[in-house]
């Protein structure tokens, strides 16, 4: 989280590069002559430097430049080292009230949706992979990556806060990846992942999988563009763990029960970890398997395939429906032409 | 902690509001969260004001609605009170629950100057 402010994307970065406006800030200041705008500061590190308190230059439109400083704590202009005088003396008139009526995560989802919408339009079948840390995610990934081999194109989007520990497991599989480090912040978002998809730029019809941050909390209020979120309970991990995080278990539409090899060595309920999560989703669908031994993959490979063919099939008849549009609107501009 | 993250969105869609009004400051937000939302309004008050400070609504009171969580009960056929995620229907005790109501996070309206 950043010290200045608190916010938690600050650090965050694709492949190592930070995100082009990851520790920005808005800022709004009013000049003498009542008009009030708006610009970003950066934090410490950035190559526009403009730490609060210090003097720093914006360009305003029309190219013109000024120098101004705000104070810290309000976003105000300081007096004698700037020209521009601050209005926030002045008596404020009375309070008025605003409805906005506004989703806290509509910008998220207005991301997601541009995502989905890249998914779609190359027939790629998404994945939203979430569960506490060490439930056997990327083993899972590297092993499913392996067995669909020559049938179906799979990229990976690795979510962590730090290392590219897990994109290199997962391209020395061959598979493309991305790492995504979100510095101190708990989840991956849609701008995030946006901006990996554009690294990444999977293969048409390809199987996209994101593995989010290990936590089962945060991540899933964060819709991300996908077709499903799939959460992975691993039978190291207590049967109970979907009446204790309730809200990753309502968002998932499959339940991967990972580590079945160790079910003779731990005390794991399997039916009651199945009743517990369908008391969230009650059509939750559930696969057991182990990444390690491959018992049960066979029925989690069959769920890639048919998501893969549906995604393709989509896209298909998204492209059958253009190229018909095409040929009736040429056919229009034909019958135009003839009549001109 | 993702109500950093979602204290930014807030103040985004505030300043967006207040700049649109052209207001000088935002006084108070007024914030619906259902009983059901994935949000702990404690700590989403705190991050409000470690997000807003040097902006708008820095110093601006944050007042927190609470709308009451509900499910459509599938074997009642009938909308039932849901306290809370994972709990049964209060009539049969059946977890085949969809929730319809309260896990709503919004921006309701702001009070500006």
């Amino acid at each position: 989280m950043c010290t200045t402010c608190g916010c938690g994307d600050g650090d965050t970065k694709v492949d190592g590069v930070a995100v082009v406006n990851a520790g920005e800030h808005e800022l709004e200041h009013r000049h003498a002559d009542g008009t009030v705008h708006t610009h970003w500061h950066l934090h410490e590190g950035g190559d526009r430097n403009a730490p609060l308190g210090m003097a720093h230059a914006h360009k305003h439109a029309g190219d013109t430049w000024h120098t101004h400083v705000h104070d810290g704590t309000t976003g105000d202009l300081l007096g004698p080292r700037n020209a521009l005088a601050s209005v926030h003396d002045a008596a404020l008139p009375s309070e008025r009230i605003v409805r906005i009526e506004q989703d806290i995560l509509a910008r998220n989802d207005a991301f997601a949706d541009e995502n989905r919408r890249a998914f779609a339009d190359r027939g790629n079948f998404a994945l939203n992979l979430v569960s506490s840390p060490g439930s056997g995610k990327t083993t899972l990934l590297v092993r499913t990556i392996e067995a669909l081999r020559g049938c179906i194109p799979v990229c990976v989007i690795e979510g962590d806060q730090q290392t590219s520990l897990d994109a290199d497991r997962i391209r020395a599989t061959g598979a493309g990846a991305v790492q995504v480090n979100t510095g101190k912040g708990c989840h991956l978002d849609a701008l995030m992942v946006g901006q990996a998809l554009e690294k990444l730029g999977p293969a048409e019809g390809a199987l996209v999988m994101i593995e989010n941050v290990g936590n089962l909390v945060c991540p899933a209020a964060f819709d991300l563009g996908e077709a499903h979120k799939v959460v992975i309970l691993s039978v190291t991990e207590g049967s109970d763990k979907p009446l204790k995080y309730p809200d990753m278990f309502r968002a998932a539409d499959l339940m991967l029960i990972n580590k079945t090899d160790l079910l003779p060595h731990v005390q794991f309920d399997v039916d009651a970890a199945v009743a517990y999560a369908r008391r969230m989703r009650p059509e939750l669908e559930v696969i057991c398997l182990s990444a390690t031994t491959g018992e049960g993959l066979d029925a989690w490979l069959a769920w890639l395939e048919r998501g893969v063919a549906a995604a393709n099939a989509a896209r298909d008849r998204s492209v059958v429906v253009l190229r018909r549009r095409v040929a009736e609107l040429e056919a229009k501009l034909t019958a135009m032409d003839a009549s001109a | 902690m993702h109500e950093v993250a979602l204290a930014e969105g807030v103040l985004r869609i505030v300043a967006d509001a207040a700049r649109a009004n052209a207001a000088a400051r935002v006084h108070t937000v007024w914030l619906e969260l259902g009983a059901l939302a994935h949000v702990e309004p404690d700590a989403l008050a705190f991050c409000f004001d470690a997000v807003t400070r040097g902006s708008i609504a820095h110093g601006a009171k944050l007042e927190i609605e609470r709308t009451a969580g509900a499910a459509w009960c599938m074997p009642c056929s009938e909308r039932v009170p849901l306290a809370r995620l994972g709990d049964a229907c209060p009539l049969c005790g059946s977890y085949q629950l969809q929730v319809v109501d309260g896990d709503e996070m919004r921006v309701k309206e702001i009070g500006i100057a």
